[in-house]
């Protein structure tokens, strides 16, 4: 086993008496190649019948632009309504004591575990001019679903989880003799949240932030029941790879997705960046 | 560590076995019917029918799958390897893709079945709501103020694609044949719509449920099926003057019976759907039947309007899909709400 | 919490100082709850109340249905193969991730985050043009007569790709937290690597493997893109939960589809129990493992 280890490694890892790291890293890079990195280059590679210029020709088009800047607009917004709000369910789940606290902790996670496509039909329902919330903003001219209001909804909706799922253990492991100190120094309350805390939870608040981006951005099930799906107003880009697709433009489809993906992989390479920045930054 | 080894292999090899055991499960005379969306309780009344049919002439059993969603996303899914051995789709387009991006259908498949292969034909008709209180009788009706038209996207929904051209054939005929006012009376129509469905079940819910916009553009037959199912007391129908000769064609998918070894009874199958019998089923499914005698019987329940068809006023679907649905057509050109 | 030098009037004015007014304590809940509310305890209402507006009677019926049952099973049989395989792996992931350090780590933990926020859509078509009679693969699976998309190997493959780093991401902080000093004592005492395993390390991971579990449960009978896309909709055979759901909504059988919706939500429901009592009980053990 540890020669195994050792020659599969060569040089690229640190010695360690525990054994198997030849079979879990050999099961982990060629389940994580099967099931992820060969359909995703299949993905990559299927626009390069189109040629550069055909590539760029896709993204290029108005429509394409449009749900290009719904979706990562849309997705970015609703990131930080979740960063604003989701700092302040964080904040109170872990700091104050209140009735049903238990069970609002526990509902903070509903859209991870709640089907999509039952959170569409749903908020459609309720936010449609029809529906509970949507007629009461009706008499104020807002209209919700089926602008790209609706959109933001959704998005709002799915991104809430990993905000407040970022924060809560940074919160509840916050040192609060720095508080202490600060206040003793004459700091007034805003002025230690700002200045003491908030620099703190700033990298996680990065984090859940980040993630709350990423989903959304390709976010679909949800979307399509609540955005009214106009071109070039509300269409996002992943119902737009759903349209190629039925126009059999696969090329084209793949065009946007590939796209989509390489945002998706940087917003992820960033993450892995403020955290290993952060770690370094507590280290020091 | 080689009995590890072994034990993953086992494990992987379970894995594959449950997928393969799965998907080896098929009884003898299945057919499986790829549909497009407003033919479920129609399709599940033929199936019924030419079951029992063919268990008395033949004696054996044969079980109808079904399966339904967009026009287009079916044909893509036949392409794509879902093993249809017939396909009953919105539109000849649909199924010409089929025949052009696979070797999987004749390219003549239209001629093989009378009624440009059409056993049944519908039109578009409005739906407005109870007492139409916006007074709708017509197509310029559609473009007086204050009035908001829900219909799907020509681009993702066969239906669709049938309002839109018999909104193009309305204005044409009135304006002599000037395609440049049936541009303008078109784009003038796709300005007042709020929602833009993927799919025509899409936009009736849209209409119905939600309570969006003031009429709705659809299939006759998924007029009246939505007037049964969600109360003659709060929509109702109104035919234009005149409208399209819709069309919704099948076709027997060639390798795929050939494959299956159901080529006998899939033939069957659509030779069905043009018996009295199942014509009978078609009209009480709100579908214009194209056998005579039951369109007689059944002429009350569809008011003889003056319809244009695809081949004479489009020259064909393949004409009207690259003029008007293809990426740059007259649809992307008129229909700009972002600008 | 009080500094211990500072007298006991300074520590009241500390301790004043470091909360808020009872006005912006209250405001904040407020805030927060009426958020949550909109936002999450509405649509999970609506659900239910949809699903019983036509009493009791039609929800049973419209759960009680053939379609709805064939659904039912194959939801659970493609989650029943998927779950496992996912652990398997996540197991693997976090050991040589967390217990090693080499050269390319980073990247493998962002690869392995990359399905996580790789649109729905995406995950279903690129096993499309994989498998698809078109695909790359697609002509040699003919050959074979093999059957992968729209076929249960199909949203089993789509369903592992969406759920594929929800065990992986639950263990990978927590074993790295833990570290490898009791792993390496075992060793050096003479158990085998396997006994190491079974005895140190995941006695010490169970409950957030089985926090990742339930999640990537969840997540697996849950999923609609990615199955849409390779399902082929044949009813009674590659229906899961999630597309009978769209299916019945789009027959206008609006109770038939919230009924279901209703028993995927239900499922939701005792997912998020479990998980709170798994966190309530072993609350210090998960701590490590509560990034999403």
């Amino acid at each position: 086993m540890t020669a195994l280890a050792t020659s599969l490694s060569g040089g690229f890892k640190r010695p360690s008496v525990l054994p198997g790291f030849g079979l879990t890293l050999g099961f982990a890079v060629a389940y994580l190649s099967i099931i992820v990195l060969l359909p995703l280059s299949a993905l990559v590679l299927r626009p390069a019948t189109l040629g550069i210029s055909g590539f760029l020709g896709v993204l290029m088009d108005s429509r394409v632009l449009a749900a290009l800047r719904l979706s990562f607009g849309a997705a970015f917004i609703a990131a930080v309504v979740n960063a604003f709000f989701g700092l302040i369910v964080a904040w109170v789940l872990v700091r104050y004591d209140f009735p049903f606290k238990r069970i609002v902790d526990a509902l903070v996670d509903l859209p991870f575990a709640l089907p999509t496509a039952v959170a569409g039909i749903s908020l459609a329902t309720i936010y449609a001019p029809n529906g509970w919330v949507g007629s009461l903003f009706k008499p104020l001219g807002i209209e919700i679903a089926f602008t790209p209001l609706g959109v933001l909804v959704a998005l709002i909706f799915i991104g809430l989880p990993f905000v407040v799922r970022s924060l809560q253990p940074v919160l509840q492991d916050l040192d609060k003799e720095v508080e202490e100190a600060a206040v003793s120094l004459g700091a007034s309350r805003w002025q230690t949240f700002r200045l003491v805390i908030l620099p703190a939870i700033l990298p996680a608040l990065l984090t859940g932030f980040a993630l709350a981006f990423a989903r959304a951005v390709g976010e679909y099930g949800s979307v399509i029941f609540i955005a009214g799906n106009m071109p070039l107003v509300s269409e996002i880009a992943p119902l737009l790879i759903v349209i190629k697709l039925e126009q059999f433009d696969y090329a084209g489809a793949a065009a946007i997705g590939v796209i989509m993906l390489a945002a998706s992989f940087l917003i992820l390479l960033l993450i892995n960046l403020v955290q290993r920045w952060s770690r370094r930054h507590e280290e020091h | 560590m080689a009995n590890r080894l072994n034990r993953l292999v086992c494990g992987g090899a379970f894995a594959i076995g449950l997928f393969a055991g799965v998907s080896a499960a098929r009884a003898d005379t299945t057919l499986l019917n790829v549909s497009y969306d407003p033919t479920r309780e129609f399709y599940k009344a033929i199936n019924e029918g030419f079951a029992a049919k063919w268990k008395a002439e033949t004696g054996e059993d044969v079980t109808i799958e079904q399966s339904h969603g967009g026009s287009g996303k079916q044909a893509r899914a036949v392409i794509d390897g879902l093993e249809a051995d017939v396909v009953t789709l919105a539109l000849a387009y649909d199924i010409d893709a089929i025949a052009q991006n696979s070797d999987l259908i004749d390219k003549d498949w239209q001629k093989r079945l009378p009624h440009n292969s059409s056993p049944y034909t519908s039109t578009i008709v409005f739906l407005v709501r109870k007492g139409n209180p916006k007074n709708i009788k017509d197509w310029p009706d559609l473009l007086k103020e204050d009035i908001q038209v829900i219909t799907p996207n020509p681009k993702t929904s066969g239906g669709a694609r049938w309002n839109y051209l018999a909104a193009w054939a309305y204005a044409l005929q009135q304006s002599g044949g000037d395609e440049a006012k049936a541009k303008q009376f078109v784009g003038n129509l796709y300005s007042r719509v709020p929602v833009l469905d993927t799919g025509a079940r899409g936009s009736t819910t849209t209409f119905a449920q939600r309570g969006l916009g003031d009429v709705l553009l659809t299939w006759e037959n998924e007029a009246h099926l939505a007037v049964k199912q969600l109360g003659a007391d709060k929509i109702e129908i109104v035919v234009p003057s005149a409208s399209i000769l819709a069309e919704p064609p099948v076709a027997l998918v060639d390798s795929n019976v050939d494959d299956h070894e159901t080529r006998k009874v899939a033939e069957a199958y659509l030779e069905y759907l043009y018996s009295p019998e199942a014509q009978e089923i078609a009209a009480k499914n709100f579908y214009r039947p194209t056998d005579q005698a039951v369109a007689t019987k059944y002429k009350s329940q569809f008011p003889e309007i003056p319809l244009v068809t695809i081949a004479d006023t489009f020259g064909g679907w393949q004409e009207a899909q690259k003029k008007h649905f293809a990426d740059g057509g007259i649809f992307d050109q008129i229909y700009r709400p972002g600008q | 919490m009080e500094t211990q030098t500072a007298g006991p009037a300074t520590a009241a004015k500390v301790r004043r100082a470091t909360t808020e007014s009872p006005l912006v304590r209250w405001a904040l809940i407020a805030t927060g709850m009426l958020f949550i509310a909109l936002v999450l305890v509405l649509p999970l209402i609506s659900v239910f109340m949809e699903a019983l507006s036509g009493g009791f009677a039609t929800f049973f019926q419209a759960v009680g249905n053939a379609d709805t049952w064939q659904a039912v099973r194959l939801t659970l049989l493609v989650a029943a193969i998927a779950v496992p395989l996912n652990v398997v792996f996540g197991l693997a992931a976090a050991w040589a991730v967390a217990k090693f350090d080499f050269r390319g780590k980073s990247l493998l933990v962002t690869l392995i985050d990359l399905p996580f926020s790789v649109s729905p859509v995406i995950s279903g078509l690129i096993y499309v043009l994989l498998y698809g009679a078109n695909g790359w693969f697609g002509p040699a699976l003919k050959e074979l007569d093999i059957k992968i998309i729209f076929n249960v190997t199909g949203l089993v493959l789509a369903t592992v790709f969406v759920t594929f780093p929800f065990v992986a991401r639950e263990l990978i902080p927590l074993m790295q937290e833990q570290g490898r000093d009791e792993e390496e004592a075992a060793i050096s005492l003479g158990a085998s690597g396997w006994r190491t395993f079974w005895y140190v390390t995941l006695p010490n991971v169970a409950w957030g493997l089985l926090y990742g579990v339930l999640l990537c449960n969840a997540r697996a009978m849950g999923e609609f893109g990615a199955v849409s896309v390779v399902s082929g909709h044949i009813r009674g055979l590659t229906n899961t939960m999630p597309l009978h759901v769209e299916i019945l909504y789009n027959e206008y059988d609006f109770v038939g589809a919230f009924a279901v919706a209703s028993l995927l939500a239900g499922l939701a429901i005792v997912t998020l129990v479990a998980k709170s009592l798994l966190e309530w009980r072993y609350g210090d053990r998960l701590a490590g493992g509560r990034k999403h």
